[in-house]
């Protein structure tokens, strides 16, 4: 078995108001995340992706249709601890999910629940510490640390569950550049150097760059789903579904209308320069 | 009471403006140390000074433990100096510290996610809070409120739904209407737009610019966006590690982009598409920061042919 996490024709609808029509928030999506993978879903507000992620490790019970984690149906009560070993959330508030006063402690909260011998416990809290690039801050109280630090805590306090898939529900929104760079470095060698399976929600179209597989998710619903390369040249589309594009690709579809002859899918600012130069150059 | 006496020296400061057209806000070095005297102690902003023009739009931006939060704190009185003066209208805020209120209805401080701070029933009546408190009623508050929610685009069948029913970019901002409904003299905008999506953020802005322009009220936004500051504002401080590293124009903070880059911000794409296409030779000016520029940049020189 090759999936990580699979969904099929998965619905989920948000309780309504008194008298009023309850909200599908996902009306079908089937889905299959590869193990080991990294995979980014991108989505307005209100498109569903932030949905779709906590019904990944049954922070969300879907209301039609099914979510299996390795297989295990995530509304079988009984695998539920099992499941959220497997798949561990990481959420857009890094002050929301700090529980300790001090960041060993934190980090420990989650194995300990899962009552991990104590000597393992230590072991995991340090390595996971130390695979965030936090273990200097081991005995520091959390509060004082910066917003892309607290996220690093919160992703090591997943790690030492051992989880095989890390879903990040717009981790990265309440970060400045340099923490949402640290948040993305961690994640994305964590996914190359420890097989485990990246599902990241984000606005930032540019931390769609490096991923395998890019999911646009619009009105309950996957709307694309490919390649960066591939999803990035639909500008139009994407426009429509009030995102936007990156700079290099909003670039090249202008030049392109105006008459220059250069490629759409040079999505990072070398391939986009390398591109231009080719051809602004040619004329000289 | 408190309303009358805020009134009275909204007065008296118009005429001291008028003789000496002092900048609205001065920030004269100050510095802020926190945990002083534990092992934890660090001065988040350290001998900084500048101004601010009344009716300026200000963009502030560093990154993370730059000093951003704990600058803008200082400049409605939520904390206080260790030492340096933050001056309002020429004015020490803390000369009488009994009366730092006033200075936070004059200085108006929108928080990163404000939405978490609601707590009304209703979006009137969380919008009335403030307005309220600085003693506001009747017909007065009801106006304040009703204009502050139209300014923050907020729909008028909004204003009775609980603001727990709204959208997240919703909430935000019934929060800015509630500091608009104030009305300060200054509007301090701590990441305003953060966490929500491309065109919920263009929204916002579109919103912020229009109070702006129609208001002339002085605003400050603070974030670690380059390429929403640069959009928006007439001048631009950047902060690093507790100092000012440069102020200008948008373009002239731009022209210093590796700079910007070597200070840990993310300066926009397309400025450094820009940049990579002069290290390849072409013609162009790297200090650009929309697409736009850019583009007309690139069509120039096709057009114009090769200026070597």
């Amino acid at each position: 078995m090759n999936e990580m996490i699979e969904t099929e024709s998965l619905r989920f609808a948000y309780p309504a108001d008194e008298g009023g029509e309850p909200v599908f928030a996902l009306r079908g999506v089937d889905l299959a995340i590869e193990k080991g993978s990294f995979v980014v879903v991108l989505g307005h507000n209100g498109s569903g992706k932030s949905t779709l992620a906590k019904t990944f490790n049954a922070v969300l019970l879907p209301a039609g249709g099914k979510v299996y984690v390795e297989g295990m149906d995530t509304l079988d009560e009984s695998l539920l601890l099992a499941i959220r070993q497997r798949v561990g959330m990481v959420f857009q508030n890094p002050d929301n999910q700090i529980v300790a006063n001090v960041v060993e402690e934190d980090v420990a909260f989650a194995p300990e629940n899962l009552g991990v011998p104590s000597e393992d416990i230590r072991r995991r809290v340090d390595e996971a510490l130390k695979t965030v690039g936090m273990y200097e801050f081991v005995r520091h109280a959390p509060h004082l640390l910066s917003g892309g630090q607290k996220q690093r805590i919160a992703i090591a306090g997943v790690l030492a569950m051992e989880p095989e898939c890390i879903v990040l529900d717009e981790a990265t929104a309440m970060l400045d550049p340099v923490g949402r760079k640290e948040v993305l470095s961690t994640v994305h060698r964590l996914n190359r150097e420890k097989g485990i399976t990246v599902v990241l929600i984000t606005h930032h179209m540019n931390e769609a760059e490096e991923a395998d597989r890019v999911i646009v998710m619009d009105d309950g619903k996957v709307a694309m789903d490919g390649a960066p390369a591939e999803v990035f040249t639909q500008v139009a589309d994407l426009r429509h579904m009030g995102l936007t594009v990156p700079d290099t690709v909003d670039l090249l579809d202008r030049l392109r209308r105006a008459g220059v002859d250069v490629p759409l899918n040079a999505l990072t600012v070398e391939a986009c320069a390398d591109a231009i130069a080719a051809e602004i150059g040619n004329l000289k | 009471m408190e309303y009358q006496r805020a009134g009275d020296t909204r007065a008296g400061r118009e005429e001291t403006a008028l003789e000496t057209m002092q900048p609205i806000l001065q920030v004269k070095n100050l510095t802020h140390t926190y945990g002083v005297g534990t092992p934890f102690q660090r001065s988040a902003v350290e001998n900084l000074s500048f101004d601010v023009q009344a009716g300026e739009f200000l963009g502030i931006i560093g990154h993370t433990g730059s000093g951003k939060s704990t600058l803008i704190q200082h400049l409605n009185g939520l904390l206080r100096p260790t030492s340096g003066q933050v001056l309002l209208n020429g004015r020490d805020i803390w000369a009488e510290p009994k009366k730092i209120r006033d200075v936070r209805f004059q200085v108006g401080l929108v928080f990163q996610y404000p939405e978490y701070q609601l707590f009304e029933e209703t979006v009137y009546k969380d919008i009335s809070f403030g307005p309220a408190n600085q003693g506001k009623t009747g017909a007065e508050l009801d106006r304040a409120v009703r204009e502050a929610a139209r300014l923050a685009g907020i729909r008028d069948e909004q204003l009775m739904k609980s603001p727990f029913e709204l959208s997240g970019g919703q909430k935000r901002r019934v929060a800015l209407a509630g500091v608009l409904a104030m009305e300060p003299e200054v509007l301090v905008l701590d990441e305003p737009t953060a966490g929500l999506d491309p065109a919920g953020r263009e929204n916002l802005m579109a919103n912020i610019r229009d109070f702006h322009r129609n208001r002339r009220t002085t605003v400050i936004l603070v974030s670690h966006s380059m390429d929403e500051v640069a959009r928006n504002v007439d001048r631009i401080l950047v902060l690093k590690s507790a100092h000012v590293l440069m102020s200008g124009t948008p373009a002239e903070v731009f022209a210093q982009a590796d700079a910007l880059m070597a200070a840990g911000l993310d300066v926009p794409q397309v400025t450094r598409v820009a940049m990579a296409l002069k290290a390849r030779g072409l013609d162009v000016d790297p200090a650009v920061y929309t697409v736009e520029d850019l583009e007309r940049q690139l069509l120039a020189l096709r057009k114009g042919g090769a200026p070597c």
